[in-house]
């Protein structure tokens, strides 16, 4: 499933179906500038250029701080990039997605780009059934037939039953990723972003997300993932793209991985 | 029972006709004018300084005097009845300031003041009824501003007058009001018809007579001109309804008027008996009976 | 049911000034807000956030500037050139107004039936029995036992309250809802507990919010969007998460930073 990227060629407005550009960043920079710090200027990225396609799994690679999960914020539009272009592609169109008003990004947030936080958002009260339920059902599903859907993938999962009506403030961290992945990939998002989804899990959790994606990436997802478990990143990555502290990068495949400092 | 006669009280010529100098009788009738023109809506006036007391018909008073003319045959009643002390002191009044005839017979009466009662006899058209009203505004149980009041009428706000009624069958199962009970007049002004029985609220729907209202202490006048309608505020599922009576008037038999319960002694004696006082004897010197016909009420 | 295009602003405001002496108030405040969108306007006390939210519900005239609004039966109308009548009406069916102290939005001698009944009797509601209903089903809707149905909210507690006030304002399904620190007069532990009900109302009417607040929890919560106010002007907008975790200018980040993590 390895595949080189063609994105310097330029922006290409494709059909669906495997290998169909998802996915366009050129000279994405983000740079923190804190105020309260006597206005520090904190640059993280620097001129970024990649593409993703369908049924890739494009894992970011790097030391910490060099600005994997911020590149993953900035995708969602969590970040705002301080400079370049982020284009996501929404069925046949071609979103802008550092000039898209928020509402469009907000529906882009519901039907094209899901995101699995390194942290599940635990909010009070609501069942983990519920929580979920809810990427799907804001994508128009009922109500039974979001919950319905969100019991198979806990199932999958291995979150007990017996848990579902409670809400996960309690549970372990593992649970709570789980959780969280379930709520991510619930939604059938065509991009899909994933950071450190196996963290917290145990060998056979781990196991099953892969398979997760590996599915996913069958169903012709694109997905752009940060792992730090090598195995799960061997498995899952079809291409990796190094990040550096502020430094020039650019997409290589898989196999040149050792070949590429950090 | 008095027919009509001339006044027994002679006319003092030191008053001007009808007490109120000519300008306030004409500002009033300018005011009544303009409550006629508006069914239902509260017309302010200038309140006058009355020989008694508000609170003891003084907006009724001037009402009438602003109204009445040589050639009017008055009747006041009080509670339904010509002789109770305030009736007879207001017929007194009128006969001292304008000398006109007064009757207690209600079809011969060209104006009838009255507090807390319509007659029981049909009113016809030509007849004018003017009523002593204590508050005028309908909405002032739930809101004391009267900038607020007059908003409220002005964009027909009436939801809360029904949070009332709610409140009422929340509370007691059925509509508790049962006097000076709420209306809609010509479908546009909520209104309250004085301290009258809700009895008589259907009296007030289309009847010939002119209707008007004063409250002296308030300064108000409104007016139901003839044949307006006048709805009383209900419920789909609690419709309005009046009083009922297991029984009859006991000197009259009447079975469709307002009985009032008098005690007739000190061992619990009591008898019902019509409220209208003049209905009651019309109806006996007709020949009508009810059940103790030799006993008439003190 | 309503003719709203989800892809027309329900309200729009250009340009909004309102202040009390001509310094203390709201400037040039310009946003839209979509049918069922959720808007914070967060700041701390004197930042004016207050006074816009009277301006925008027309509660006092504006200085300058415009708010338009999207009414059922005429479309955008400026709510200049409505008349009081029709501005009353569109308050008390159209719209919803939730005043921080439940007491200030409620008949507090009323029944409590009756507290929610009232909007619906105002525009012609006339069978008892329905009206009781109606009132019952909202009142567990906002999880207030149906028991206390006849009793005045006088007897109630805070949060009590502020759950009748809410359900007295929803009753007629106004399609866009005012809400002037809704949690603040309330404990910490019932805070919760109202947020959770005000989000899945939100999520299940459809409803569009504006939420004025201190509080940059409930904007996480509650908010697709989010102003930030200081010394009377928006410092910063865009989407809640956005603001929460990458804030821009410098009195957003001194507000960030300020909240203690539980």
């Amino acid at each position: 499933m390895t595949q080189d990227s063609d994105s310097l060629q330029g922006y290409a407005n494709t059909v669906d179906a495997a290998g169909a550009s998802r996915i366009q960043v050129r000279g994405l920079g983000k740079t923190f500038v804190l105020h309260n710090q006597g206005g520090t200027r904190l640059p993280v990225l620097q001129a970024i250029d990649f593409d993703a396609a369908a049924g890739e799994c494009l894992v970011l690679a790097g030391s910490s701080g060099a600005g994997k999960s911020t590149l993953l914020r900035c995708l969602y539009g969590n970040y705002l990039a301080t400079e370049g272009s982020i284009r996501i592609r929404d069925g046949n169109d071609w979103v802008e997605l550092t000039r898209a008003p928020e509402q469009r990004i907000l529906q882009l947030r519901r039907e094209v780009i899901g995101y699995v936080s390194q942290f599940l958002h635990v909010i009070p009260r609501v069942s983990t059934l519920d929580v979920v339920a809810e990427p799907l059902q804001q994508r128009g599903a009922g109500a039974d037939e979001a919950r319905e859907r969100a019991a198979t993938l806990l199932a999958r999962l291995q979150v007990p039953g017996r848990l579902w009506s409670l809400p996960p403030a309690t549970f372990s961290g593992g649970e709570q990723q789980r959780v969280n992945i379930a709520r991510g990939l619930i939604g059938g998002h065509p991009v899909l972003l994933l950071d450190e989804p196996t963290a917290s899990l145990d060998a056979d959790n781990r196991a099953v997300v892969v398979a997760l994606i590996r599915e996913a990436l069958a169903e012709g997802r694109c997905l752009v993932g940060i792992f730090h478990d090598e195995a799960v990143r061997d498995a899952v990555a079809t291409r990796l793209l190094p990040l550096h502290p502020p430094a020039v990068t650019e997409a290589a495949p898989a196999g040149k991985l050792a070949a590429v400092a950090g | 029972m008095n027919d009509t006669n001339a006044s027994a009280v002679v006319r003092d010529e030191h008053y001007n006709f009808g007490y109120l100098d000519e300008s306030t009788k004409r500002m009033l009738r300018r005011a009544l004018l303009k409550a006629v023109a508006i069914p239902g809506y509260q017309v302010p006036f200038g309140s006058r300084e009355m020989p008694l007391p508000y609170g003891w018909g003084t907006g009724g008073i001037q009402v009438t005097a602003s109204i009445i003319g040589s050639d009017d045959v008055l009747k006041v009643i009080d509670q339904g009845s010509d002789d109770t002390t305030n009736a007879i002191n207001i017929r007194r009044f009128f006969g001292r300031v304008t000398g006109v005839q007064t009757t207690e017979r209600t079809a011969q009466a060209t104006i009838v003041q009255t507090r807390h009662r319509i007659p029981e006899t049909p009113l016809a058209q030509g007849q004018i009824m003017v009523f002593q009203v204590p508050i005028p505004e309908p909405l002032r149980w739930l809101e004391p501003s009267e900038t607020e009041t007059r908003t409220m009428h002005a964009l027909a706000e009436y939801g809360a007058m029904h949070v009332k009624l709610y409140e009422d069958i929340a509370r007691h199962g059925r509509i508790a009001t049962t006097y000076d009970y709420p209306v809609m007049v010509n479908q546009r002004y909520m209104m309250r018809p004085s301290p009258i029985p809700k009895f008589d609220n259907p009296k007030l729907d289309r009847s010939p007579a002119l209707m008007l209202f004063g409250a002296g202490r308030e300064k108000r006048v409104y007016a139901v001109p003839p044949y307006t309608s006048v709805k009383s505020l209900d419920f789909d599922d609690h419709p309005f309804a009046v009083e009922t009576w297991s029984g009859c008037c006991e000197l009259c038999g009447a079975t469709d008027s307002y009985l009032d319960e008098i005690i007739t002694d000190d061992a619990g004696g009591r008898m019902f008996v019509c409220s209208d006082t003049e209905y009651c004897a019309t109806r006996q010197e007709s020949g009508e009976t009810g059940a103790n016909a030799s006993k008439e009420a003190a | 049911m309503s003719r709203t295009d989800p892809h027309q602003p329900l309200l729009s405001v250009r340009g909004l000034t309102r202040t009390w002496d001509g310094v203390h108030g709201c400037h040039d405040v310009s946003f839209d807000l979509f049918p069922g969108e959720v808007l914070c306007v967060v700041g701390e006390s004197g930042s004016g956030k207050s006074t816009l939210l009277q301006a925008v519900s027309w509660q006092a005239a504006p200085e300058s500037g415009s708010v338009r609004y999207d009414t059922r039966e005429q479309g955008l109308v400026d709510l200049a050139t409505l008349s009081d009548a029709r501005l009353r009406l569109l308050a008390r069916t159209d719209w919803g107004f939730v005043r921080q102290n439940a007491r200030d939005g409620l008949r507090m001698r009323v029944s409590a039936g009756a507290n929610i009944a009232e909007r619906l009797m105002a525009v012609g509601g006339r069978h008892y029995g329905e009206l009781r209903e109606v009132a019952g089903t909202w009142m567990e809707k906002m999880e207030l036992d149906l028991g206390r149905l006849d009793d005045a909210p006088a007897s109630f507690s805070g949060g009590m309250q502020q759950r009748l006030q809410i359900a007295r304002n929803l009753v007629t399904h106004p399609r866009l809802v005012f809400m002037d620190e809704p949690t603040a007069s309330l404990d910490v532990s019932v805070q919760a507990r109202l947020l959770d009900l005000l989000r899945r109302l939100v999520a299940d009417l459809g409803l569009a919010a504006i939420i004025v607040t201190h509080d940059l929890a409930v904007a996480r919560l509650l908010a697709h969007r989010t102003l930030v106010m200081q010394g009377g002007r928006v410092v910063e907008s865009g989407l809640t998460d956005q603001i929460l975790d990458d804030p821009h200018h410098p009195y957003t980040q001194l507000l960030v930073s300020s909240i203690l993590q539980s």
